[in-house]
């Protein structure tokens, strides 16, 4: 597998520049000759496809959704960094690439992370001029706040809101280019797989949800901007039809997943209540800015109504453990700490799996009314959920999967191990190493929708000229044949199991052995249960219905088999990573008071993953990742 | 202009400004009676006298835009209807009050009203004996004049015709409360801080309205069954009713 | 708690619908009513039945893509509220709940309570966007905003294009939805530019997509799940009103 990541010549900050000098040009006039497909419309898929249409390509959309704006880049709460050092606090573009290789725990790509964060700033002023109502101070400048732990305030925000607004943004670019035809939106179609031909990505092949009729596109390129894989867990943060299908259809393609094993925990969401429970909810991060989190010192404690257990048996455990970062520490840090107390007994609500975010102290300092202003939405929607109030008592939390740092392998280019098939946004694995900074997932979508594939792809075009090939030539019908049987053997599943029950199970099987904390014994055993999984799944599966038109069923048991063979993979590299890194926590390797001890010399590198045929063990495969430019450091938070 | 759906919403508002003004010019009017038989005479005689252009103009004006406000709200009504050919099972409304919502009704109602208020005041061709009824009371120079005052004490001794005025005087009152905030509504002339206080004006107008014209019919029926004393005693006899 | 649950069945935008009763126990009062929905299909698969559809998926209140009439109310009786965010407590043991699809001839039946909102999409794309290709935006901070504009913009973006207005309108009318989109971008100085072009350009496809006209009756805002004012119905009138008489005049 060629793992050339084509980081250009040159100093850290001319490498862009340099880049984008001696990258080819395509001709204005030629432009109108290429297709480009753009699969997802979500923040990196939706600018993407209307810049790529802006410039003067003929792009096809595709989305699952029924409209381009539902992608779920919309459900991100808190902001958007970008360094533009408004406040003057000492920001800059080598700061907030130090902080997000460092928050990375340096396991992302020095020349990607520095050319996010020279872009960060284009993204706001672009986002601006697109009507994107950011928060604004009296003068009516814009505004910031400090954001999951940065020591600088420089998170964009729009209200709690920001994603929506900032998808509205890139929707409504896309929207013109709807109008004036230069793009064609596809809404409720999936693809099902990606068309290589000679070695080239050249197409994709759908299923129309609404009618089920599964079509063959052809164009010159194909950007996947199809999220992450958060919902191999069942329960997560994501919205229900995330998938992975994607991009695990083009690593069976030949495209090389990097680092599956990088997942987030998102220390602030509202705890599971019960079985019905079909996903989680995600209170923006920065309710830690004001909540204090503890637990009861003694687990005898748990059941009493929190306002009853008195200050001096109460366990302000990040407080205690963290002093200089106290509630604001890092995501994964903050997550583990809620898991170690549930595990010790001491958690709260239904299950025991729960810690209290506490705003008394908030309350009685700042007054009822501040609080509200700041979290009057959030503290609404906790209340509709679990019908508590969270000024009278301490809300609940505990950590839930949100983000995936791993995704498709992709060079300075974004392009993946398949020539012609690019990668944006979440479902690649650049920019986050083993863990995602606060108010970096909406740049990172943006970056590379906006301003970096634009570039990189008109190189690719210029290089490898036009040529789309026929939708009815034999290589496409190949493909297009494989899609129909798949979903013909779906759809003849006659069993007694639903999708969702599988989907379940795996959940149950991924958060116990590859959640917050992974063990070798622990992960060897997903990965023999998920085999067994599959055998049942594959033998005893329901799917009703036709696939002739709307079957959410059958939708949802294509997805739920992707992610079956999907989550061994995961387990797999999580096996193969013998340190602690970000959201890769193995219990082996810690210190003795149980923080993550990460290993530079072996592991330094990105494990990307090559498909080797059904019933096959992937072949592991490195990129060494470089640092020239910051010293690997231990991170600490204390 | 008006072609769009937000023109046919122009054009009812503009109407409705217009009837909006001209019932409350028709109380203030209407109201002399209580002042006595000269100055409701010499008013509605100084009416009639009004040069021709500008007494048939101000007619036709009025005539023309209760007709484009009812055709434009049949056409508004017919196109609502296809908009949602098919209703809830369960329909309910949140916060839509029972006069916004009944709009229709009462506008249709109010409608036939009209007619037969011009036919029964105006045309006079419900009585046509109403035409004799000449008096030089209220006369400016002495010459015989219409005895506007003695035909509207005569008008509301029946029973029923003061019923139907004063329940389509109470329709009216309900399309007026909604559609006078309409108005600000439909054309934009409102800002958020004005919302409540234009909600309460338009009640409160409407109000005035009801009550302004019922007061008559009211008053001429409270005498004829003897509850009270306003008018002209010598008016209220069966004979004069009856004819 | 057990539930008596009267559900639209429509196989497609042609067919007769009708209603399908079904009765679901031991609902948790803390699920969500998608989640009880959820339920039922794992009822319906076990007996042989086709479950039901219905639009779903951020199921946390922002995406837009959840729907539902329930008892004759857009997204159900709580206010602010979107279907996937009420839970199951506000309803009672026993209860009979009926749930229908969005109505409104604009949003034609795709299958069972699924509905087709693409008329949405095409009075955004007939004017919900501003101009400006990426790469040409001065600097964020080159034209301040009031903080009041902004936040009035802000308050018309939150709109996640659901549809509850055009469903809870006796009239099918898309009034709230245009004029929270054209009302956002008209706020603001960057959108000034090209603001008559826009509201005239979204009023019109409005009208072709088939929805009713606004009677100025409210229920669109009483429906809407994130409070979208009439404010913004006044503001579009005035600034069409205003588009349509400097057009004649230029």
């Amino acid at each position: 597998m060629n793992l050339d990541s084509k980081i250009p010549e040159g100093p850290l900050s001319d490498k862009w520049d340099n880049h984008r000098f001696s990258s080819k040009l395509v001709n204005p006039a030629n432009k109108r000759k290429y297709r480009v497909i753009v699969v997802g419309s979500g923040l990196a898929g939706g600018s993407a496809a209307a810049t790529l249409a802006e410039l003067g390509y003929n792009v096809d959309c595709f989305c699952y959704q029924d409209s381009p704006r539902r992608a779920h880049s919309i459900a991100a709460q808190g902001g958007i960094n970008g360094a533009k050092n408004y406040q003057n606090d000492g920001d800059s573009i080598h700061r907030l690439f130090y902080d997000t290789v460092k928050g990375g725990d340096f396991r992302s790509r020095e020349a990607n992370v520095y050319r996010l964060a020279q872009v960060s700033t284009n993204i706001i002023d672009q986002c601006v001029a697109q009507g994107v109502p950011f928060a604004r101070e009296y003068g009516g400048l814009l505004a910031n706040r400090s954001f999951g732990g940065a020591q600088v305030s420089r998170t964009f925000y729009a209200r709690g809101q920001t994603g929506q607004q900032l998808l509205l943004g890139a929707y409504s670019a896309l929207s013109r280019q709807i109008s004036t035809g230069q793009v064609k939106m596809h809404t409720r179609h999936e693809m099902l797989d990606l068309v290589v031909v000679d070695g080239h990505a050249k197409g994709i092949i759908t299923r129309n949800l609404a009618t089920g009729e599964t079509k063959a596109w052809t164009a010159d390129a194909v950007l996947l901007c199809t999220g992450g894989y958060g919902n191999v867990y069942y329960l997560s943060t994501n919205a229900i039809g995330c998938n992975v299908t994607a991009t695990y259809r083009a690593y069976r393609r030949g495209a090389g997943f990097a680092n599956p094993c990088f997942t987030q925990i998102h220390p602030t969401c509202i705890p599971v209540a019960g079985d019905h429970q079909s996903k989680l909810t995600l209170m923006s991060e920065s309710l830690r800015n004001d909540g204090r989190v503890w637990v009861p010192k003694k687990a005898e404690d748990c059941g009493k109504n929190p306002n009853d257990i008195p200050e001096a048996d109460r366990d302000y455990y990040l407080e205690r453990k963290y002093p200089s970062f106290g509630n604001l520490a890092p995501r994964d840090i903050s997550s583990r700490s809620a898991k170690e107390a549930c595990d010790e007994g001491r958690g709260v609500g239904p299950g025991g799996r729960g810690v209290y975010l506490d705003f008394a102290d908030a309350i009685s300092r700042l007054g009822e009314s501040v609080i509200r202003e700041r979290y009057g939405n959030l503290f609404q929607m906790y209340e509709r959920i679990t019908g508590e109030n969270a000024y009278q008592r301490p809300m609940r939390i505990y950590p839930a999967i949100h983000y995936t740092m791993g995704g498709l392998w992709v060079d300075y280019n974004l392009m993946t191990t398949i020539p012609g098939c690019f990668a944006l946004g979440e479902a690649n694995f650049s920019d986050h190493g083993a863990n995602r900074l606060g108010a970096s997932a909406l740049m990172q979508g943006l970056s590379d929708g906006y301003f970096v594939a634009p570039y990189t792809i008109g190189n690719y075009l210029a290089n490898s000229g036009a040529g789309t090939i026929s939708p009815d030539s034999p290589e496409v019908k190949e493909v297009m044949e494989s899609v129909r049987e798949r979903v013909d053997q779906l759809t003849s599943s006659n069993g007694n199991r639903s999708a969702r029950s599988y989907h379940k199970q795996l959940g149950q099987i991924m958060w116990e052995y590859a959640g917050m904390a992974r063990n070798a014994p622990g992960l060897e055993k997903a990965i023999g249960e998920i085999q067994e999984l599959r055998d049942d799944f594959n033998k005893n599966l329901l799917v009703p219905g036709t696939g002739s038109n709307l079957n959410a069923e059958l939708e949802r048991a294509g997805r739920v088999r992707d992610f079956i063979d999907f989550g061994e993979l995961l387990c797999r590299d999580a096996l193969e990573r013998k340190e602690s890194c970000g959201g890769h926590f193995r219990e082996e390797y810690q210190t003795e008071d149980g923080e993550a001890t990460r290993d530079d010399e072996n592991f330094a590198h990105a494990a990307v993953w090559e498909y080797k045929g059904e019933g096959k063990t992937p072949a592991r495969h490195k990129e060494e990742l470089k640092y020239d430019n910051v010293k690997l450091a231990v991170r600490s938070y204390k | 202009m008006f072609s769009s759906s937000l023109g046919k919403k122009y054009l009812m508002a503009l109407t409705g400004i217009v009837l909006i003004g001209f019932v409350f010019v028709h109380m203030a009017g209407n109201l002399q009676v209580l002042l006595g038989q000269d100055k409701i005479n010499a008013y509605a005689h100084a009416l009639q006298s009004l040069p021709m252009p500008i007494l048939w103009g101000s007619r036709l004006f009025l005539l023309v835009c209760v007709i484009l406000h009812a055709w434009t709200a049949i056409v508004l009504i017919r196109e609502n209807r296809a908009a949602r050919p098919q209703g809830n099972d369960v329909e309910v409304t949140k916060r839509a009050g029972l006069s916004s919502l009944k709009m229709g009704l009462s506008g249709t109602i109010l409608l036939f009203f009209i007619v037969f208020h011009l036919l029964h005041f105006t045309i006079r061709t419900v009585y046509p004996e109403y035409n004799d009824m000449m008096t030089t009371v209220g006369a400016p120079e002495g010459e015989e004049v219409h005895d506007v005052y003695t035909m509207v004490l005569a008008g509301f001794q029946h029973i029923w015709v003061s019923v139907f005025y004063i329940v389509a005087m109470f329709l009216l009152c309900g399309h007026l409360s909604h559609g006078f905030s309409s108005v600000f509504q439909s054309l934009g002339i409102r800002s958020d801080s004005w919302r409540v206080k234009i909600e309460l004006g338009a009640k409160a107008y409407a109000w005035v309205i009801f009550l302004g014209f019922s007061i008559i019919p009211i008053l001429v029926l409270g005498q004829k069954l003897d509850f009270i004393s306003f008018f002209e005693p010598s008016l209220f006899s069966d004979s004069l009713a009856v004819r | 708690m057990k539930l008596i649950l009267r559900v639209w069945r429509q196989d497609g935008a042609e067919d007769e619908g009708r209603f399908e009763t079904h009765q679901l126990d031991g609902v948790s009062e803390d699920s969500s009513f998608l989640e009880m929905l959820d339920q039922l299909n794992e009822q319906l698969l076990e007996e042989g039945t086709e479950p039901i559809l219905f639009d779903h998926d951020c199921r946390e209140g922002i995406c837009g893509t959840c729907s539902l009439t329930i008892n004759g109310l857009a997204h159900g009786p709580e206010d602010s509220t979107t279907t996937c965010q009420l839970h199951m407590r506000k309803f009672s043991d026993g209860e009979t709940v009926t749930i229908e699809p969005f109505r409104a001839r604009a949003f034609p039946i795709v299958r069972d309570l699924v509905v087709d909102r693409s008329a949405f999409d095409r009075i955004t794309q007939a004017g919900g966007y501003i101009t400006v290709r990426t790469g040409s935006a001065p600097d964020g901070n080159a034209i301040p905003v009031p903080k009041d504009d902004s936040d009035k913009a802000m308050d018309a973006a939150a709109c996640i294009g659901c549809g509850a207005c055009v469903a809870s309108c006796k009239n099918a009318s898309a009034m709230l939805f245009t004029s929270a989109k054209a009302g956002h971008l008209n706020l603001l100085p960057q959108g000034k530019a090209e603001k008559d072009k826009r509201v005239l350009a979204m009023v019109e496809e409005m009208d072709n997509s088939g929805f009713g006209n606004c009677r100025n009756y409210g229920e669109c805002s009483a429906a809407c799940p994130k409070d979208i004012s009439l404010d913004y119905i006044a503001k579009l009138n005035r600034d069409h009103a205003a588009a349509k008489v400097r057009k004649i005049f230029t």
